[in-house]
């Protein structure tokens, strides 16, 4: 068989390959290229934009390689050889430069994304900002809502268009929470407090997950995050209220004990500064002679 | 072997030693590091001004430094061909290193004693640990100058005898540079609360 | 500290260290089935005094170099089987099934797997090939310290066993290929999990910090006469760069590694998440080391793809001043990035905005080297033996890993890809296709200088394309998995998040990557086999350009019976130019005395003792621990009173082995 007809015996399922993976994908949630808020869209522009940027290496770099490896092999006779050829000043500054001025081009852009998308940065908005409390645990997230009183475990609702700001915290070891439909994600630490300001632009569930290994249970710490109408959240607020039980310290401590797989669970009402007291357990009681939540 | 194959080996091993010697200064930049990052985090516990008494450390430093002094003559007789007084003088570097280390076995025992053992804290973790790894550097010199001395003493100043008493002499003079920088970082700048 | 004295005699070993699920029941079988089979093997074909005086107590580095590959490829086949366990359980653990591992064990098997691949595989493959080759390259007979080489092969080979041993007895960490703490403290692993992982990377990293120094001397002190450093072959100021990295990186891990184990062992508060720790303060130590880490890895095998390219396109390697200056540039760079690796703890847009511009910066070099290869084929003569097939392996995949790496370093576009998937895939491709492909290119391309024998070149090629295409069904849906939000590490996820298919397709690409590697086992037993009808007569059996091609193959122990001199780069490529005349008889060599280094026991010993050191201090055996520390410390002071390690070769017994100029290892 000769090598163009062995090309195409290669190609062939190649292409079918190709062709299958783009007609399963289009059928199916990626979160990370179909952002419902504007942080992960805005992340999702520059990583198309860096990947526009990067193709210009990347062509010439795949087409020199096949052309190359095709041109000059041995059995191509007719190909100059010049087996002294070690240098060029053209060429060299050529592909110094060019990459130089791409890898500038991304370093304004980092420069100014790092700071337009920073997770500490709120928000702009016509809606209020509104504070929801973090706690990564093991293995479930809790959601404490301090101004509207109440908690919940693996679930967490907001209203559209409403910038939130997630405090978060861990007492568990640490974990990174990520809502990848609204962008990206940060390190839940104990003993820290940190901050990230999402927002849905649209309606819809989300699917929430810990983006980082804290113990065999991790791979359950999947949460659900919803963005309704405000009129959905005062509802869904009052139906919490309802809901009997009270994330009292005692209920907080029983939580707090590891577990997998937690079912959705409400709390009616939270005790106020326990999303405090949470990360001061891991600082030195005053006049202690031996520090609480020490191994 | 030729005297020029020999010179060469010299020089290798002493170039050797330099880079292990930078290796061991990583080391121990990697452990002040974590005392800056540290040092701070008394947990509720005592800090360094509350801990150290400088008089005992000047102490222990003016006995590290003629130790230095005292092994530097050592070299130089061993240069000079003088094996009694290489003897004499590694031997007063010995002491001096044994009593320094002495001192500072005391100085952790005492906080050990009052409670303030290496679980206290983190910063006092970094301290037991920067202070303890230099102290483990010096016991190891310890020894070696026990060794040097009794090859000396069985196979005089031969080239290879006078090329480990360089070495040591290296090792020796180094560990006295860190302890300045631990004197001034953890103790000095410790006692005045900076 | 009770625990620490609750038998003195065990320390905390009892039965229930031992294995009991099936899977690791059989992976502790093999461990303990080979440990087994060998010495039997051995006594059966009555090889001990043979191994002893040709393996165990040698210091030429290229029985080492064989030693390390030998070891590294066993690791890999570990550290493979480790990978089809992932990807089995992460093609059926969906929804109500769990897949065939549980939680725990899926975290140990991906934790075992990442520190094998990095630590004995391609450390160990690494440092195989710059033994074997350095020497040879710069014009010398041995490294500058034998003994201290051969001391670090062997602290290397301890860690090895005990990473292995924790199939049989214990367990393994559970907390990631770098145990990032808190979950890596005594309170959320209390077992001897990251105790094993701990000593492992302790001992063997004091064989790579040791072997950093050595080589860093030997290249700059041993070169022959008229090799300057711009007229060196580019594997060695690969090795240069990456020895420079060694020498500033390693004494960090040690450091990191013992804080974690004074955490651990001795109460301590370093990076507790409470009294006074600091768990973000091992983040930024470890991958103060981990980054330069990842270059240590891959230098090397930019210097392997200079060689082959080169040797291959029948042409002077391209820009080699240009080559030059990115290594240094990429080695000076490569300590001003490491924050990359976890943008998103929260240090803060100008810190992150800094450290992301810095990684960008770093790609240029890199960038400029990948040119500079193209441009070496660009009017060459290009034969297309396997070694160049890994070349273009290299390129595919390192390029879109590349590419893949730039895009990450943006902070905000790596907050929405970090552990995840996408980011599996990247380091994937980079150290496999970068590192791992460039080291097989090199055992493919001087296997021949080393046995004396070539190896089956349509075998090696089928093995190839068994990697390459594996590789990328493998690792390519990872990128897509990534983005789809699946981070890393997962046992178990949803149904209705429509990841399955994707991993089903990345188990099939490990399937073809394990024929891949059983064509490679194949092509060294068949190689083997027929090795008399593929002998290397000449020593150059790839029409070379570097000095180690002009000696015979295998070359002979002392590598060089007159020390060579050299007036310009490709220096053996230019004697074969100036030689005219062929009938003219060469200039009888005047052979000399050669002063040697003995053969010793001691770097073994060293290792024992380390290795029964490093088992004490997991399982907290006082006893143990102390015979072991004095047993290194007495060796060392035996060793250091040997005032004869050398001696010398006479000028006719190397006469007579330049006129026979074969030796025989089996």
């Amino acid at each position: 068989m000769n090598k163009k007809s062995r090309a195409t015996l290669i190609a062939i399922p190649v292409l079918g390959l190709v062709l299958l993976a783009a007609w399963y994908l289009q059928g199916t949630n990626i979160p990370v290229l179909e952002p419902k808020g504007p942080v992960g869209r805005q992340e999702l522009n520059l990583f198309i934009t860096g990947l526009l940027l990067s193709l210009v290496v990347v062509i010439p770099v795949f087409t020199l390689l096949f052309a190359f490896a095709w041109k000059y092999r041995e059995s191509n006779t007719k190909a100059k050889y010049s087996p002294d050829l070690d240098g060029s000043r053209i060429a060299e500054t050529i592909w110094w430069i060019i990459p130089s001025i791409l890898i500038l081009i991304i370093s304004i852009l980092t420069w100014n994304s790092s700071h337009q998308l920073d997770p500490f940065k709120p928000l702009a908005s016509s809606k209020p900002q509104m504070t929801i409390q973090v706690v990564a645990l093991d293995w479930k997230w809790l959601f404490i809502y301090p101004e509207q009183r109440i908690a919940s475990v693996n679930f967490v609702q907001f209203p559209k268009d409403t910038p939130v700001d997630f405090e978060i915290t861990a007492d568990a070891p640490m974990n990174s929470f990520w809502i990848p439909q609204l962008g990206g994600q940060i390190y839940a630490m104990p003993g820290m407090d940190t901050n990230l300001h999402l927002m849905a632009s649209q309606y819809g569930t989300f699917n929430g997950s810990s983006a980082n290994i804290s113990g065999s249970g991790f791979a359950g710490m999947a949460f659900t995050a919803k963005s309704s109408s405000p009129d959905d959240f005062n509802r869904w607020v009052q139906s919490v209220k309802h809901s009997g039980a009270d994330l009292s310290q005692q209920a907080y401590d029983k939580l707090a004990e590891p577990s997998q797989y937690n079912p959705v669970t409400y709390y009616a009402s939270a005790q106020p500064g326990l999303y405090d007291s949470v990360i001061m357990k891991y600082m030195p009681v005053a006049g202690s002679m031996s520090g609480m939540g020490t191994p | 072997m030729s005297k020029l194959e020999a010179e060469d080996t010299d020089g290798k091993a002493i170039f050797g030693f330099w880079v292990y010697l930078m290796t061991d200064c990583v080391l121990f930049a990697s452990l002040f590091a974590a005392y800056a990052v540290l040092h701070n985090n008394t947990f509720g516990g005592p800090s360094g001004s509350q801990l150290f008494s400088l008089p005992f450390v000047l102490t222990e430093t003016l006995i590290l430094l003629t130790s230095s002094f005292t092994c530097g003559l050592g070299v130089l007789s061993a240069y000079n061909g003088h094996k009694d007084k290489v003897v004499a003088w590694f031997s007063v570097t010995f002491l001096l290193g044994a009593s320094f280390l002495a001192m500072e076995l005391t100085e952790f025992s005492h906080l050990v004693h009052d409670g303030n053992s290496w679980t206290r804290s983190g910063f006092l973790s970094s301290f037991f640990t920067l202070v303890g790894t230099h102290g483990l550097h010096i016991t190891v010199g310890l020894l070696w100058m026990v060794v040097l001395m009794l090859q000396v003493l069985r196979r005089g100043l031969g080239t290879s005898t006078v090329k480990r008493l360089t070495l040591f002499s290296l090792f020796w003079h180094f560990l006295d540079l860190v302890w300045i920088f631990i004197f001034t970082i953890v103790y000095l700048l410790g006692a005045l609360k900076i | 500290m009770n625990l620490f004295f609750a038998n003195a005699f065990l320390g905390k070993l009892n039965w229930s260290a031992l294995p009991h699920d099936p899977i690791t029941i059989f992976g502790a079988s093999t461990v303990v089935g080979g440990a087994i089979l060998v010495p039997c093997l051995l006594t059966y074909f009555k090889r001990w005094k043979w191994l002893w005086r040709e393996w165990l107590t040698t210091v030429d580095p290229k029985r080492i170099g064989v030693m390390y590959i030998v070891v590294a490829l066993l690791m890999l086949l570990r550290g493979l089987s480790d990978a089809a366990l992932l990807r089995t359980q992460q093609a059926t653990s969906v929804g109500a099934s769990h897949g065939i591992l549980s939680a725990n064990h899926f975290q140990q098997i991906f934790s075992a797997h990442g520190t094998i691949m990095i630590f004995f595989v391609a450390m160990g493959l690494m440092f195989g090939l710059i033994n074997l080759i350095v020497p040879l390259q710069i014009g010398s007979r041995d490294v500058a310290f034998p003994f201290l080489n051969a001391t670090s092969f062997w602290l290397f080979v301890a860690g090895m066993l005990l990473v292995n041993l924790s199939l049989v007895v214990g367990e393994f960490s559970a907390a990631g290929w770098l145990a990032y703490p808190p979950l890596s403290e005594l309170q959320f692993s209390p077992g001897t999990g990251v105790d094993y992982w701990i000593w492992s990377l302790q001992i063997a990293g004091i064989g790579s910090l040791l072997a950093g120094v050595n080589f860093f001397v030997t290249i700059l002190k041993m070169r022959c006469p008229g090799m300057s450093l711009m007229k060196m072959p580019l594997f060695v100021w690969s090795v240069l760069c990456a020895m420079v990295l060694v020498i500033f990186a390693f004494p960090i891990l040690t450091v990191t590694l013992t804080l974690l184990f004074l955490d651990r062992s001795m109460g301590m508060h370093f990076f507790t998440a409470s009294g006074g720790g600091n768990a973000m303060m091992y983040v930024n130590l470890i991958w103060a080391w981990g980054h330069p880490e990842v270059y240590i890895l891959m230098l090397p095998a930019f210097g392997v793809y200079s060689e082959v390219v080169a040797t291959f396109s029948r042409k002077r390697l391209f820009g080699y001043t240009s080559m030059v200056w990115a290594l240094i540039a990429i080695t000076f760079l490569s300590f001003s990035v490491w924050l990359h690796h976890f943008f998103t703890m929260g240090a803060g847009a100008d810190v992150n905005a800094f450290f992301g511009i810095m990684t960008g910066v770093i790609a240029i070099p890199t960038g400029v080297k990948i040119f500079n290869w193209l441009a070496t084929m660009y009017r060459g003569r290009i034969l297309f033996a396997t070694p160049m097939f890994w070349f273009m392996g290299f390129v595919v995949t390192f390029t879109i890993g590349g590419v893949a790496g730039v895009l990450m370093s943006v902070p905000a576009i790596d907050f929405q890809v970090h552990n995840t998937l996408f980011l599996v895939a990247h380091f994937h491709m980079m150290i496999v296709g970068g590192a791992v492909f460039g080291y097989f290119a090199g055992i493919t391309y001087w296997f021949p200088k080393i046995f004396g024998f070539r190896l089956n070149e349509w075998l090696g090629k089928k093995a190839f394309w068994g990697w390459f295409v594996g590789f990328l069904l493998a690792f390519v849906p990872l990128y897509i998995l990534g983005l789809m939000g699946a981070t890393r590490r997962l046992d178990h996820y949803d149904a209705s998040l429509g990841w399955q298919p994707l991993f089903i397709v990345a188990g099939v690409g490990v399937i073809v990557v394990l024929a891949g590697v059983g064509f490679q086992v194949l092509q060294f037993v068949v190689s083997i086999m027929q090795r008399q009808a593929n002998l290397d007569t000449t020593g150059d059996p790839w029409n070379g350009r570097t000095l180690e091609w002009s000696t015979a193959s295998p070359a002979p122990f002392y590598n060089y019976a007159v020390i060579p001199q050299v007036t310009e780069r490709d220096a053996f490529w230019a004697a074969k130019q100036a030689a005219s005349d062929p009938d003219e008889e060469p200039a009888k060599p005047r052979y000399e005395d050669i002063l040697m280094p003995k053969n010793t026991p001691m770097g073994l010993f060293i290792a024992a003792f380390a290795f029964a050191f490093g088992f004490a201090a997991i399982w907290h055996i006082i006893w143990l621990a102390v015979v072991g520390l004095f047993g290194v410390i007495i060796c060392i002071i035996v060793r250091a009173s040997d005032d004869e390690p050398e001696y010398y070769v006479k000028a006719a017994e190397v006469k007579k082995i330049e006129a026979t100029a074969k030796e025989h290892y089996l």
